[in-house]
């Protein structure tokens, strides 16, 4: 498919979305407009609000605030997730001793710990950052601990005739490996660090995009709800584009996706 | 590259001995046999092939060698001493693919001397000459995933011999490659080989690439408990060009004389993978 016209396409299915919400909200089609407003708002009245919230330089900080929890949670998150998994990994004694504590934890839906959080780390960034690294942590150590006890046997019979020592096995072998898988899981932990600060925000907290959008949910203003929501969404997809452009560089001894994923039409 | 032999003045007659030696997987009532009671003996500078049906414990033999398992029996040897954990005199070139993904085809072969203190800047330098001998020049910065088959395995091999190991150990290396780049890679190998003459055991299951490249071709029994079946010497001059050595009347003649002993081995094989039928073949 033609770059062009992907991208086209992919134009015109907001303007479809965009158009449809407008005309609902503006004309007497589904009924009561002003009803509908109440529920909706409007296309032009988003737009505005986001507007404003650049112009006006509020959403910087609210911005910035996330951007620090998501960051600090990702780091601290995936730095003892590669530290554990690794641990794990090499001592199957101690994973055996910590498997059923280990799925217990991790099948715990993280939001309940939230005000337990709340309550240990106060109404700060860290109870936020707490919130994502547990999410966070899970993603990485699995994948690093099957990266680590998944190395092909044959590249470690190979690097041993080489003459490696353990320590050697562990940076030549083990440790690339295991970055490999970390780096993996990169999208979805980032995803999951920056729902952690979000989720935290929403539930408690005094600044961050979280807390936009709930206070404007509790004041009914629907209008800053969506103005928030679009707002994050874009925010999402750029931090999802840095994590691109990262692995990009990091990863480029991994084979591409196949050239022809699809076989041709005639 | 001066032979590992001729520094140490002395050198051990052979490179590589089994004696007695018996291979056991699992324990117990389920153990399983793979091989037998193996004697072999490798001179050094000697090129030793062994064929054998498929699943006969030919790698459980190198891996021996190797240090990768321990003999349940008996012993193997490598210049005079038993092996005893993962020999270093030895370079093993595997069958699957074994070079380091995350590293340029440069970095596996440096990081084989990088593993024994040489100094970066002098193992890259060094890795480099070792690829243009393997005609790999231009493809240092390549990762492994970006070069074919045949490439991979050129990498491989300059990865094992930039160690200059006295014994050189080969588990169906080319296995994987089409038959053409298989008789390239086999004259690589033998002109590489002719240069400082290291102890070679090959194993394969291809008769033909077994007789173009060896001095001695070694057949084993099928397996459980396999043994050594016979030896046969191979005494076409050397050196040979892989593809043109299979069309002298002498490779003809060794090739049916092994293959007679061979094919007995290979249909009691293919007969206990359950294919009844084909035994009667066998034997018209």
């Amino acid at each position: 498919m033609n770059r062009l016209v992907l991208l086209t396409l992919q134009v015109l299915v907001a303007v479809a979305l965009i158009g449809a919400w407008h005309i609902a909200t503006t004309y007497q089609v589904l009924g009561d407009v002003k009803n509908i407003r109440f529920f909706f708002s409007t296309p032009v009245d988003v737009a505005l609000k986001i507007w404003k919230f650049f112009v006006t330089g509020m959403i910087w900080k609210h911005l910035w605030i996330t951007l620090e929890e998501t960051l600090l949670a990702f780091v601290i998150g995936a730095g003892s997730g590669v530290a554990v998994g690794f641990w794990f990994a090499r001592q199957p004694l101690v994973a055996a001793v910590f498997d059923p504590y280990v799925k217990m934890a991790n099948a715990l839906p993280r939001v309940v710990l939230a005000p337990i959080f709340m309550l240990w780390f106060g109404l700060g960034i860290w109870s936020k950052v707490a919130l994502g690294v547990t999410l966070v942590f899970f993603v990485v150590f699995f994948n690093v601990y099957q990266g680590v006890k998944e190395v092909s046997p044959v590249i470690l019979a190979n690097a041993r005739m080489l003459g490696m020592n353990e320590r050697q096995l562990l940076r030549h072998v083990y440790w690339p490996s295991a970055l490999s898988w970390m780096f993996s899981s990169l999208h979805t932990s980032v995803g999951f660090a920056l729902v952690g600060a979000v989720v935290g925000e929403y539930l408690g907290a005094a600044s961050g995009l979280g807390y936009v959008i709930h206070e404007a949910e509790g004041t009914f203003d629907v209008t800053g709800v969506f103005a928030g929501m679009v707002v994050l969404s874009a925010f999402v997809l750029i931090v999802d584009y840095a994590v691109t452009l990262f692995e990009r560089r990091l990863m480029k001894w991994r084979p591409g996706p196949a050239l022809n994923e699809t076989p041709p039409k005639w | 590259m001066s032979n590992a032999a001729a520094q140490t003045g002395s050198p051990p007659r052979e490179a590589i001995a089994l004696e007695n030696l018996s291979v056991y997987f699992g324990t117990g009532a389920n153990a399983y046999a793979a091989v037998a009671k193996v004697n072999l003996r490798v001179a050094s500078g000697e090129f030793v092939a062994i064929v054998g049906p498929t699943g006969c414990g030919k790698s459980t033999l190198l891996n021996a060698v190797a240090g990768l398992l321990r003999p349940a029996q008996g012993r193997a040897l490598t210049l005079g001493r038993v092996v005893n954990g993962v020999t270093h005199e030895a370079g093993y070139l595997f069958q699957q693919d074994a070079l380091m993904p995350w590293k340029t085809a440069l970095a596996n072969v440096a990081v084989a001397l990088e593993v024994r203190g040489v100094a970066r800047a002098e193992a890259e330098d060094r890795a480099q000459q070792w690829l243009a001998r393997v005609g790999l020049a231009g493809f240092a910065a390549r990762y492994p995933h970006q070069l074919s088959g045949g490439q991979k395995k050129r990498v491989a091999l300059a990865q094992t011999l930039i160690r200059d190991p006295s014994i050189l150990l080969m588990d169906e290396p080319f296995g994987p490659l089409d038959a053409q780049t298989r008789g390239l890679m086999g004259d690589l190998l033998l002109q590489l080989w002719q240069a400082d003459r290291k102890a070679v055991l090959f194993v394969t299951h291809d008769l033909d690439e077994a007789i173009a490249l060896a001095d001695r071709v070694v057949v084993m029994s099928a397996g459980p408990a396999a043994r050594i079946v016979s030896e046969h010497p191979i005494d076409l001059p050397r050196p040979r060009n892989v593809a043109d050595i299979r069309l002298d009347p002498a490779f003809h003649a060794l090739q049916r004389a092994i293959w007679n002993d061979l094919r007995t081995e290979v249909m009691k094989a293919f007969g206990e993978q359950g294919d009844g039928v084909l035994q009667a073949g066998a034997s018209a």
